[in-house]
């Protein structure tokens, strides 16, 4: 009887790995890939219009094609807000990553999706020591307990090292074919990888969660604390890692697009915020999260003009529009750089 | 004659536009056919990508304006690969 396990696949080495173990073993393996709404390597490029012909892949996808097995994508963006990311039964990580409760809440997503479909067990590419918080060796059995797996979680890298699972005391998998890898060392990974001949694999192998990004936590951080309290909408998140963030108040902040392809996202969000454009001159779409007043407009308006062909003219004309209705100008003298605040940048 | 059916994945970014693929296509029979029109150029890489290692195939791929079309067509079993290469 074949045996069968669902793989985390996030698109980095290790989980590859781990699937690739398990196959090898004669197991039959579909991995799963999680839509946090955070893990979005492609989304700063998609937006963004500086290589627009640099070739881009979804990591999870090329790994699955590399190792000839079905990758289903799982939206938990919802759930995850909500269990993992606004309240980690562990707390963070150094920044806002809730990497145990995130990999307890992955896992346990991964089970029942394998229960459901008559899966034996779950793989994950977890190796002891890798990472500070998720993947300690006293942090392996908590994952294997909270997410209800218990001794159906094997983890193919450093198996070796914990106790044996079902899968492997039940023989359906051999153990002495396990590895012990373990550490932040990844010349075991790369010599393995170069065993099986995978090349052009996904570097670092930290994954793409913008949750253990430091600047992007900041901002996270920024937008609870003006907001007094802790929550977050898709947008939220994914204007968070486009443009430029400036606070002048604790009411109000200034998305200010980079380039082209950020000024055309932030179009897309026009109707839903306060948006300011230089109409005399070239210049980025701006938008306002806030509830500013008409001074604070005004500052916002000299702001966008610094940011613009017109920061050196004498006055900019600033279209400010509410919520995509018609606007109203504003002639303003563009600020100097040295007249915005270094802690205005978010 | 009915034409494909249709998704609108517009405005998102990947990999949503896949998950909205992946989510139609479950509920599709074999053979069926689903134009996906996307404006994430990620789309041109990923819903390709994730046809094969699920065994759809892509009949058709073209731009109008910023609108990307792939009109994909619904394997007979879903799973057709099996282990590595």
């Amino acid at each position: 009887m074949t045996r069968k396990a669902v793989a985390l696949l996030s698109g980095g080495l290790d989980s590859m790995l781990a699937a690739r173990l398990m196959l090898d073993q004669g197991i039959e393996v579909e991995a799963l890939n999680f839509y946090t709404g955070f893990c979005v390597e492609g989304h700063t490029q998609s937006i963004r219009r500086q290589d627009p012909d640099r070739p881009r892949r979804n990591n999870a996808l090329w790994s699955a094609e590399q190792l000839g097995i079905p990758l289903h994508f799982i939206d938990i963006a919802e759930e995850y807000k909500n269990e993992v990311v606004l309240s980690p039964r562990h707390g963070y990580g150094k920044y806002l990553n809730p990497c145990l409760d995130c990999k307890v809440f992955m896992v346990r997503r991964a089970l029942d999706w394998g229960l459901q479909r008559g899966f034996d067990f779950v793989i994950t590419g977890e190796v002891i020591g890798q990472r500070p918080k998720s993947q300690l060796k006293k942090s392996m059995p908590v994952i294997a307990r909270e997410s209800g797996a218990e001794d159906r979680l094997v983890r193919p890298l450093c198996a070796k090292l914990l106790e044996p699972t079902l899968p492997e005391r039940a023989g359906w998998i051999d153990r002495t074919l396990l590895r012990d890898f373990h550490g932040r060392n990844r010349t075991p990974q790369i010599e393995l990888a170069r065993q099986y001949g995978f090349r052009d694999f996904a570097q670092p192998a930290g994954g793409c969660c913008f949750l253990t990004d430091p600047n992007y936590a900041r901002k996270l951080s920024d937008l609870w604390q003006a907001r007094d309290r802790r929550d977050y909408s898709m947008d939220d998140i994914l204007l968070l890692k486009v443009g430029r963030h400036i606070r002048p108040g604790p009411h109000f902040k200034l998305i200010i697009g980079r380039e082209e392809g950020e000024n055309h996202f932030l179009e897309g969000y026009r109707k839903s915020f306060i948006a300011l454009r230089s109409v005399s001159h070239n210049g980025p779409l701006a938008l306002v999260d806030g509830e500013p007043g008409a001074a604070d407009l005004e500052t916002a308006a000299r702001i966008v003009a610094r940011f613009g062909k017109g920061r050196d003219a004498e006055r900019v004309s600033v279209e400010v529009q509410r919520h995509g209705q018609t606007g109203q100008l504003l002639q303003v003298a563009p600020l100097r750089s040295t007249e915005i605040p270094q802690d205005w940048y978010v | 004659m009915t034409g494909p059916e249709q998704l609108d994945a517009r405005h998102l970014l990947c990999p949503l536009p896949v998950i909205r693929t992946q989510q139609r296509i479950g509920q599709l029979p074999a053979g069926a056919q689903l134009e996906v029109v996307a404006t994430d150029p990620g789309v041109l890489h990923d819903i390709p990508a994730w046809c094969r290692v699920h065994g759809h195939s892509v009949a058709r791929i073209w731009r109008e304006e910023r609108d990307i079309h792939l009109l994909l067509q619904v394997a007979g079993k879903e799973r057709t690969m099996t282990g590595h290469k």
